[in-house]
């Protein structure tokens, strides 16, 4: 019954919203090398488990009271040949998978620029230099900004197809964790701390860009598609959200009250359910971000976004830190 | 100043279905209104049978090991009830929860955080400290624990915790971050509510309890043994008390710490962990995570001990690998503070951090490894008897491994930054806590329920509540992995993938039969004590058992052991039965002294339940008074002179000869009947003579 029932749960995944991939259906190559990652360790760990899960009932049932044929040894206690083999076959197994852990988080370690050299180990190609994406988490939505490209998008992350991402991530509320299974897994974003994740997609697709920290009531629905698209479409979009109502200081505080994605359409007016872009009028908006918390000056709640008294008219975002204040706070 | 501080008619959760009627209000106000008729049918019912001076002299005052470990067991079952409940509204919303569900979400985040602070602090660690304070000092031959009062004032204190959980749910609300109570989500700018301040006093105080508990447990193995019982001749199951002891120690004061730099932001303004003036939340989850890793040894260690005891007995063999259970019980302990960092792998740290954590966590799988073996070989080559206890170790040993199993792929942080804050993370932790420490208790409570009440409980009925636990496990947990791996976030009251409905229908029909489960304790309770004739086994030993607790009647006097054992071997009780000297009478009995009964838990607990809510409700006076109380009562107790109870030398040979003679009237009841009611607890030992 266990085993059908097992069969069951790994078989129905297939069922899922085929238009999102995630970590086990991925579109990216770190993501699937955590699933082989996942896959040869169930296979390692299995050599210690399976025998307990095989011999349990097979012993129960051959050293049952009722049956004499059974050997009983009341008085045996120790062993030294099977005792080397209880403390050696799960030491052995944890030194593999030791090693094979390391190799892995030295490879995928999602502070790790993805240069040429882990295209190569990933067995991918680059087709492009790196995007640079700063995400701001804020209740209950990714605020994504392209300083380079002087856009901005609301939700929805678009990133092209063979190009590297590089993130960065911080927090204008209360902790949150970015997770995009399809591609890399997840990173937390705090306030006032700047966290890092590369991504890579080698195919188009759509994965979804979920926060998995617990942030209050509209938790559940921080949760939007992330697009790997062609080149061309990238530029395209880059285009269109050049043209599009700029985000400056003012705008981002209104946006950074306590709304989902839904409520931030209808409060900037944008088609329901469609893209909410902007131009990117203050470049320096993430490390202004960062700077709220680490000014040296208090924050009253009123200044919080996230904070139930939170007020956009009331809030202030100083100008960023000089470089050398900032070394600390990666 | 108002003398109800910020506490306010509105704030009563009976009320809330009539302001705003809906399933939501409806949930939570007939919670509060059960609770709260529970509370008064209680009183009325202890009035009625006129028992309250009972209570007050045999229970509330009384500084006796076991009575506190069955209290215990008693919060423990009380608290379940609550978290269980919890957990079935929970698994019953997400089953509606496809962008949705009937419950709010801030109800859903309330349900998730208190379900988790009280199976944690209010169940669990009540179970595990009834299991230490009923056996340890009865495994180890002596008459108490080390600081008897200390320990009437730790149990006072998790009753504080529990109360302050129960009050909030009739008054105000819990805190919505969870069990972890992660800042700065609970931080005054966030949530300057009471939830937050419910969540900090109930862990503070407790914890102060814990760590108290922990300081007794130590001394009591160290210092308090029978004269030969060296280390190494210790049951298993005191081992792991130590190792439990020295763990609660550590490990509950960087809680109480984290809880009370929580309360000085919160309070006073500090700025530990917000957001700005150097407030860091990863100081948080450091001091958070150095108590939380060690908590989950905390828990399953002594459960280990149960099932250590229950192979050997329920086997009838010796236990196997002895040694390397006690090695493997300390290697334990000691890495259980070297991996508290996996809990975040995903908070940014170098490489080479998370390498050598995810290896530290792996290093543990060794000696757990080596535990899971040992058990299986001493059931290799036994005679295995099918009790009850028994089918909770089947269940136990194939369960447990498949949540060591995915223990082991979390403390991979390449696919932990996939599954973390998952259902994934949910699945294992309830597949190492369900099989592990519940099944352990509630095989415990089969095994010694007959010690401590002297009847046995029903084996029927609780072969069919087993199964049932076993069942209703696999239904609720193990589909989670699944939609764990499909990215569904934890505490997530929503989800808008089709495609996790059949698992979340699985898993609501899985918490329904453990719902059912539950009830089956009382109905294996309610049948046993009505044939509690039939069942009684008041010769003491009904299990054959090996361990010194076995060798007293059902159940022990107040004193323990008339005199004091000497101990010679491992399974003392066992070697004194294969040499043919047990139950022999002593040369010469002596008066026993025993330290007298004191109110002082109940002064404290009345105090730090009332300081709690004060400080919850800001009602500054009376905070204040109850620390008043608390310190001029200790203070003027001081000044008492140091009173014994002693128990004549003739009470105890009156006591003690007519249980001798009760044993040499019966006859030995063999291992075949010991399931009926022919088992009067006195046990013929036929497996050492025929291995003899």
């Amino acid at each position: 019954m266990l085993i059908t029932f097992g069969l069951l749960m790994i078989a129905a995944p297939s069922l899922a919203q085929d238009s999102e991939h995630y970590f086990l259906d991925p579109m990216g190559p770190i993501a699937r090398a955590q699933r082989s990652e996942l896959i040869w360790a169930a296979a390692i760990i299995s050599i210690a488990v399976l025998p307990v899960i095989v011999c349990t009932p097979w012993v129960y049932w051959r050293y049952r009271r009722s049956n004499p044929k059974s050997t009983y040894t009341p008085d045996w206690a120790f062993n030294t040949k099977l005792e080397l083999v209880q403390w050696g076959v799960p030491l052995v197994i944890v030194i593999a998978l030791s090693v094979w852990l390391a190799q892995a988080v030295y490879l995928l370690d999602p502070y790790r620029t993805i240069d040429d050299e882990m295209a190569e180990r990933l067995d991918t190609g680059l087709t492009g230099p790196p995007v640079m994406v700063d995400v701001i988490g804020l209740d209950w939505k990714w605020l994504y900004l392209y300083p380079e490209l002087g856009v901005a998008s609301v939700g929805d992350l678009v990133i092209p197809v063979g190009r590297p991402v590089q993130m960065r991530l911080t927090s204008d509320t209360v902790m949150q964790s970015f997770m995009a299974p399809g591609l890399a897994g997840q990173i937390y974003a705090m306030a006032g701390m700047r966290t890092r994740l590369s991504l890579l997609a080698d195919r188009p697709g759509t994965t979804v860009a979920e926060n998995t920290q617990y942030n209050g009531p509209g938790f559940a629905r921080q949760r939007a598609s992330v697009r790997a698209v062609e080149d061309t479409t990238f530029a395209q979009w880059v285009d269109d959200a050049t043209k599009a109502e700029p985000l400056d200081v003012e705008t981002y505080a209104r946006l950074a009250q306590s709304t989902d994605l839904d409520e931030v359409r209808s409060m900037f007016g944008r088609t329901p359910g469609g893209p909410v872009v902007f131009s990117l009028a203050e470049p320096q908006l993430f490390d202004r971000v960062m700077a709220r918390y680490l000014n040296g000056q208090p924050v009253p709640p009123e200044q919080q976004p996230g904070s139930p008294v939170y007020d956009p008219d009331a809030a202030i975002l100083p100008e960023p830190l000089a470089m050398g204040m900032m070394g600390g706070m990666e | 100043m108002n003398i109800f501080g910020r506490l306010h008619w509105d704030d009563l959760k009976l009320w809330e279905v009539f302001h705003d009627f809906s399933i939501d209000s409806l949930v939570a106000s007939g919670a509060a209104w059960g609770a709260v008729f529970a509370f008064v049918a209680l009183i009325g019912w202890i009035t009625y049978l006129g028992r309250w001076g009972w209570l007050y002299r045999e229970w509330l005052t009384t500084v006796d090991h076991k009575k506190i470990g069955i209290m215990y067991m008693i919060m423990g079952f009380v608290m379940f009830a609550r978290g269980i409940a919890e957990g079935v509204a929970m698994r019953s919303h997400q089953a509606t929860a496809l962008d949705g569900g009937v419950l709010s979400a801030y109800h859903y985040a309330e349900l998730f955080s208190t379900h988790g602070t009280i199976m944690i602090f209010f169940v669990a660690m009540p179970f595990i400290n009834g299991f230490i304070n009923y056996l340890v000092p009865l495994q180890i031959g002596s008459r108490d624990m080390a600081f008897p009062m200390l320990n009437q004032i730790s149990l006072a204190l998790t009753a504080t915790g529990a109360a302050l959980c129960m009050i909030s749910l009739v008054v105000g609300a819990f805190e919505t971050g969870g069990w972890t109570a992660y800042p700065p989500f609970t931080s005054a700018a966030f949530d300057p509510g009471p939830g937050p301040d419910y969540w900090v006093w109930a862990i503070a105080i407790s914890g102060f309890g814990s760590t108290f508990s922990g300081i007794n447990y130590s001394v009591t193995i160290y210092k308090m043994r029978a004269p030969g019982m060296k280390f190494m001749f210790m049951p298993v199951f005191t081992w792991t008390a130590l190792c439990t002891g020295i763990l609660m120690t550590f490990a509950l004061p960087p809680l109480t710490v984290a809880a009370i730099m929580q309360a000085l932001d919160r309070y006073l303004d500090f700025h530990f962990f917000t957001n700005d003036l150097g407030g860091n939340m990863m100081n948080y989850a450091n001091l958070f995570w150095m108590f939380g890793h060690p908590e989950v040894y905390i828990l399953i260690l002594p459960a280990y001990g149960i099932f250590s005891e229950l192979v050997s007995t329920f086997g009838a063999k010796r236990i196997y690998g002895y040694t390397s259970l006690v090695i493997a019980t300390m290697s334990i302990a000691v890495l259980s503070f070297m991996v508290w960092l996996h809990h975040f792998f995903t908070m940014g740290n170098s490489a080479t951090v998370n390498v050598a954590f995810g290896i530290a966590t792996g290093l543990i799988a060794i000696p757990t490894g080596v535990k899971v073996y040992v058990w299986m070989t001493t059931l290799w080559r036994g005679r295995i008897r099918f009790t009850v206890p028994i089918v909770y170790m089947a269940g136990f040993l194939i369960l447990f491994t498949i949540g060591g199993f995915s223990g082991i792929i979390l403390a991979n942080p390449s696919i932990n930054w996939q599954v973390h804050n998952t259902q994934f993370v949910v699945a294992h932790f309830h597949n190492v806590l369900l099989p592990g420490l519940l099944f352990g208790t509630l095989a415990g409570v089969h095994i010694w329920f007959p010690k401590a009440f002297g009847f046995r409980l029903d084996e029927r009925a609780g072969k069919i509540t087993a199964m049932l636990w076993i069942v209703g496990f696999c239904l609720t947990f193990l589909p989670l992995y699944v939609v764990g791996l499909m990215g569904y976030p934890r505490r997530s009251a929503a989800f808008d993938d089709p495609a996790f409905v059949p698992y979340m229908i699985v898993c609501v029909i899985g918490a329904f039969i453990l719902l059912t489960a539950f009830a089956g304790l009382f109905a294996t309770l309610y049948i046993s004590i009505r044939n509690r004739d039939r069942l009684a086994v008041p010769l003491g030993d009904p299990w054959d058992g090996r361990t010194l607790e076995w060798a007293t009647p059902s159940p022990p006097p107040p004193w323990n052991f008339p005199v004091i054992p000497e101990v010679v071997s491992r399974d003392a009780f066992a070697k004194e039965k294969s040499e043919g000297r047990p139950y022999v009478l002593p040369p010469e009995y002596r008066d026993i002294h025993l330290p007298p009964p004191t109110a002082a838990g109940l002064v404290i607990f009345l105090a730090t339940t009332a300081f709690g809510f004060a400080m919850t409700w800001y009602m500054w006076w009376l905070a204040i008074l109850s620390v008043v109380v608390v310190i001029g009562w200790l203070v003027m107790r001081s000044f008492r002179e140091h009173e014994e109870v002693v128990i004549p030398a003739v009470e105890v040979r009156r006591v003690n000869n007519a249980w001798i003679e009760a044993i040499q009237l019966g006859k030995g009841v063999n291992r075949d009947h010991e399931t009926s009611s022919a088992n009067r607890g006195y046990a013929a030992s036929d497996y050492l003579k025929e291995g003899a």
